[in-house]
Formats: structure tokens, sequence, C-alpha cells
């Protein structure tokens, strides 16, 4: 309990300052939003009147209070360019990319997981190398370019699915799920090999450990031993990969979204990026920020499961 | 021994050939592109890759070679001064904080946490959302959203170095601070900072990349691989060569470096 107590005050605690970094962030942007707003030709007053209705007259923590208690509240303040709150915006993009981030995180645990446990037990040097030079291969290639590869063979030329014709939940959910498929596959490949890598080499490390000799000892089998003893302890530094990987398949959503035409969070984000609508571009960060975060607190929650000294350390 | 020896070389020499390749083509682009990189014609719109257009042609019936050997120049030339801008700085702030500690340290290290959490592609978008887009703003924001790392890596380098004996000796013969900092710890972290360096290399021309493919990058007439990237997307069918070769170039300029710096790490922490 006070451990979860502890993470909670971290994961708050966090949260505040990521949160008042971005405000300040935007608040310092060169060009005011209320000269933005009302284009080059306003005259000072029209402009002293807007910040006034804005409230950007008022001192910056103030703004960052107002602007926290609405962010808890629900409500991002309005789009510059769409005229709508942020909130409304978001509320349909959200479903696509948790969609999306879900998929391919499945996927890569569904890819990983075997094979890393597979690798690991059948040890060897070539194999070692060959999966290093995978890795770095797979790291050194951009996510868009493994979306434009698989539209071109599989969307285009075996016409496994019909790129750009983006089907809505509304529309068919089977249908959407279908045409994520092809995105997700290109978001999780890359971070496939570094899967397989980090629970290869933390399943290796564990094995010459003396609760591993014991377990011999006391006459377990090997699989038991994989199983019942090692996975467990190897499987909490690799843990914190898997968090990461999440805000990484979340972030690289973005650009693999441009790829596929899908009308998500990545599509808004960066086309609010292009036409300074700051409001949706502080609202889609801070949801992201908060994300990573969450994911964060509840590896830090497993950890405590899995491993009990780690909780009672704390 | 030797068995492992050699398997360390391939690592090195692969990523060395690479990059000596991607170099070499580089230089080529700096001396002259075979055409101008702008230069349309509409009677070589999307013509295959021949003899006299190795690469092909693009949409407005540029020379696609010529194009990505000027793109590439634009990414190494952004991936560097974005290394040398961040690497710099973080390391600055990694040696100081390492060295002295303090309370400093402490309130740096937890800032520098939660930020290295964060996926450096989204940090660089909200920093280019304040900037606007372009080359150096490019720069500039990868090179921030790079210093944590390095501060990071060279703090901890630091804090086990300062421990060592040959830094307390230097003390006792009353070297200075910054000269025990620069002279003396410094140059035994460059193994660990070339990695790192690699590293930061291959995320900055992928982050380049993906942010001129997004349109929020390098803008034109800078010539920008991930533009040629976005632009061929549309023409696919037509002409893959146009997303092939800009792609391969990407790859091949983050994989070499990203070998070298392993195949130097292995040979370095034996």
């Amino acid at each position: 309990m006070k451990y979860f107590l502890k993470k909670l005050g971290t994961l708050v605690i966090t949260l505040l300052i990521v949160s008042f970094l971005s405000f300040v962030a935007f608040s310092v942007i060169p060009g005011d939003a209320a000269l933005s707003r009302l284009g080059t030709e306003a005259t000072p007053e029209q402009v002293a009147a807007l910040q006034k209705e804005m409230g950007l007259d008022r001192p910056l923590l103030v703004r960052y209070a107002s602007w926290l208690s609405g962010f808890v509240t629900g409500d991002l303040g309005e789009s510059y360019s769409y005229s709508m709150p942020v909130t409304e915006l978001l509320k349909g993009k959200i479903p696509i990319t948790v969609a999306l981030t879900v998929m391919a995180f499945l996927m890569i645990l569904a890819v990983s997981i075997p094979l890393g446990i597979f690798t690991a037990s059948h040890a060897g040097k070539h194999l070692d190398r060959f999966l290093m030079i995978l890795n770095q291969v797979m790291m050194s290639v951009p996510g868009f370019f493994i979306g434009i590869l698989i539209t071109y063979f599989f969307g285009l030329l075996l016409k496994w699915f019909q790129p750009g014709s983006y089907v809505s939940i509304s529309q068919s959910f089977t249908g959407f799920l279908h045409y994520l498929i092809a995105p997700a596959v290109a978001i999780a490949l890359p971070r496939c090999a570094m899967g397989v890598k980090m629970l290869r080499s933390s399943i290796i490390s564990q094995l010459d450990a003396d609760y591993v000799r014991t377990a011999y000892s006391r006459g377990n089998g090997k699989r038991r031993v994989l199983y019942r003893h090692v996975l467990k302890n190897a499987l909490i530094p690799v843990l914190t990969f898997w968090g990461m990987t999440i805000a990484d398949i979340v972030a690289n959503s973005i650009i693999l979204e441009q790829v596929f035409t899908i009308p998500g969070m990545g599509s808004l984000l960066v086309s609010s990026i292009s036409n300074r609508d700051y409001p949706v571009v502080q609202g889609i960060i801070m949801l992201i920020a908060a994300l990573v975060i969450i994911i964060n607190f509840l590896v830090d929650l497993l950890y405590g499961r899995i491993d009990p000294r780690i909780r009672l350390k704390a | 021994m030797k068995a492992k020896k050699k398997s360390k070389n391939i690592t090195l020499i692969l990523g060395g050939c690479i990059f000596a390749g991607m170099l070499l083509f580089l230089l080529v682009g700096l001396v002259g592109t075979p055409y101008d990189p702008d230069a349309m014609n509409g009677g070589l719109k999307f013509a295959a890759p021949s003899l006299s257009h190795p690469f092909g042609c693009d949409h407005f019936g540029r020379d696609v070679f010529s194009r990505v050997l000027e793109g590439t120049g634009t990414t190494f030339f952004v991936a560097a001064a974005t290394l040398l801008l961040g690497g710099g700085i973080g390391i600055l702030i990694g040696a100081f904080t390492g060295y002295f500690g303090g309370w400093i340290d402490e309130v740096l290290m937890r800032v520098n946490d939660a930020i290295v959490s964060f996926p450096n592609i989204l940090l660089a978008l909200v920093l280019i959302s304040i900037f606007g887009p372009g080359k150096y703003n490019v720069i500039l924001a990868l090179g921030i959203v790079f210093i944590p790392s390095f501060a990071r890596m060279t703090r901890s380098e630091f804090l086990s170095q300062k421990e060592m004996d040959y830094v307390k000796s230097a003390r006792l013969m009353g070297v200075s601070h910054l000269r025990i900092i620069f002279v003396h710890i410094l140059p035994n972290t460059i193994p660990t900072l070339l990695s790192m360096a690699a590293i930061g290399f291959n995320n900055a021309v992928l982050a380049e990349a993906g942010m001129s493919f997004l349109g929020i990058g390098v803008q034109p007439p800078d010539a920008s691989l991930g533009r040629m990237l976005s632009e061929a997307q549309a023409y696919l069918m037509t002409a893959p060569w146009c997303a092939i070769f800009p792609g391969l170039a990407v790859i091949l300029l983050a994989l070499g470096v990203s070998l070298l710096g392993d195949g130097i790490q292995q040979k370095g922490g034996v």
C-alpha cells in the first residue's frame, strides 16, 4: 500500500510538471494567440479586447490553474481553426489511435514472447549475431518506409487491402479493424526484432543465477525451471521496454496514419501544427503525455506484483 | 577467442563499408549533381531508371538520382548539426552534474527522467509546432530533444570515473576541477560517447526523415528524402523508384552509422 501511494504521488507530480512545462512552452510562442486569430489587419484595441475575452491578460499561473482545472474536467478549450471544442474533436479520434496501438502492441507480444523464449533456450553465437544485425537493420528503417513498402506489395500488387480507402467504425467495425491491420504491422515490425532481443538476453542473463541451479538440483525439468522460475524474473527489465514500446507506438502512429490516410489523432496533430492551432496541439500532447505517465505508473505497479522485493524496499 | 574477434570485426567492417559508401555518395553530391535537382522536364515524367537516369525520374521529370544526392546531403547535415548541438550541450551538462553532484544535479536528473520517458519524435513535434518548420528549426528542435539522453549517459560515466584513483591523485596534485573534467575524465568516456553518438545520429536521421515526410520538417527549396518519399507515395504504382531510392538512402545512412557505433562499442568494451 505504501508502495502504491508513493508511486501514485510520483504519478501526480510528474503529470503536474509535464503539464506545466507544456503550458509554459505554448505560452511563450512568438506571436500572440489573439493576434493570430484576428489576422495582421487587427487594431491594437481589437487585439486587447480579444485577449481579455480569451483571458490572455491574466498572469501565467492563474491561466495555468484554470487550464488545468479545465483539463481535469475534460474541457481543453476551443480549436482556432475548427471553431469547436477540442474535446469534441478528439472524441472521434481516440478510438482509432487506441485500436491501432492495441493491435500493434498485441502483434509485438505475439511475435516476441514465443520467439524470445525459443531463441533463449537455443542460445548460440550465430543466433546472437543474426538477431543483433537484424535488430540494427530494423531500427534503421523508418516506420513510414515500411508502411510504403507494405502499401506497394500487399496493397497495390497483391491487393490484400485497398490503400487509402479507410473504413470508419460507424461504417463497419470489421472493415475498420481489417484496414488497420496493415498500419499495425508497419508499426509492429521494427519493434518485434527489438522485443525478441530484449526478452532473449534477459532470460539468458537469468540462467546463470543461483536460484536456477537450486531449482534444477531439486529435480525440476528444464521447461519447469524456465516457465516457473526464470520467466518471472526475466520479465522485469522487459516490462519497462514494453511500457516504452506503447508510448513509441502511439508516437509512430502519428506518422503511419499519414501513410495510410487514417483520420486519427496523428493526422489531426500534424494539420494542427501546420495551422498553428495551439489548443488542439496542446490537448493532444497532454493526452499522450498523460498516457505515457500512466503506463509508467502501471509498469511500476506490475514490478511490485512480480517482485515483492521492489515493493518492500520502497 | 579468435572466433570472437572475427565476429566483432564483421559489424565494424560492414558498418564501416556502408558508412564510407554513403560518405562517398555525399561527396559526389557536394562536388556536383549530374542534373539540376530542381530542373523539370515534362518529356521525362516518370521515366524508368536507365543509364542516363540511374534512379529514374519523378512526377515533374526531375532526375531522382540528383535529388537523392542532394537530399542525402541535407539529411546528413541536419543529423550532424543536431548531434553537435544536442550532444555538445548534453555532454557539458552531464559532465558538470556528474562531477559536482548536489541539488542542481538532483533537480536536473528528475526533469531528465521525465523527458527521457517520452518518445523523441513527439517532443520534436511539440518543439516544431512552437518554432515552426524549416531546416534550422528541425536542428534546434531535435538538438534540444537529444540533450537529456546525452546528459544522462555522460553523467553516469562521470559518476563512476570520479571515484577512481587517477582522479583522486590528480586532485591531490592540485589539478583544477575543470582540467580534471576535460583533460582527465572526458577522454576516458569517449568509447561510451561514441556509441551514444551513433545511436543519436541514427535517431536524428529517422526523425528528420519522419518530420519532413509529415511536411513539417525541412521545407522546399531544400531537398529532403522524407519529402521525396511523401510525394512518391501518390505515384507508387506508376513509379516505385521514386520511393525506393530515397528510402534506401535513409536506411543506409542510419544503418551504416549504427553498425559502426556497435562495432566500436564491442571493440572498446571487451
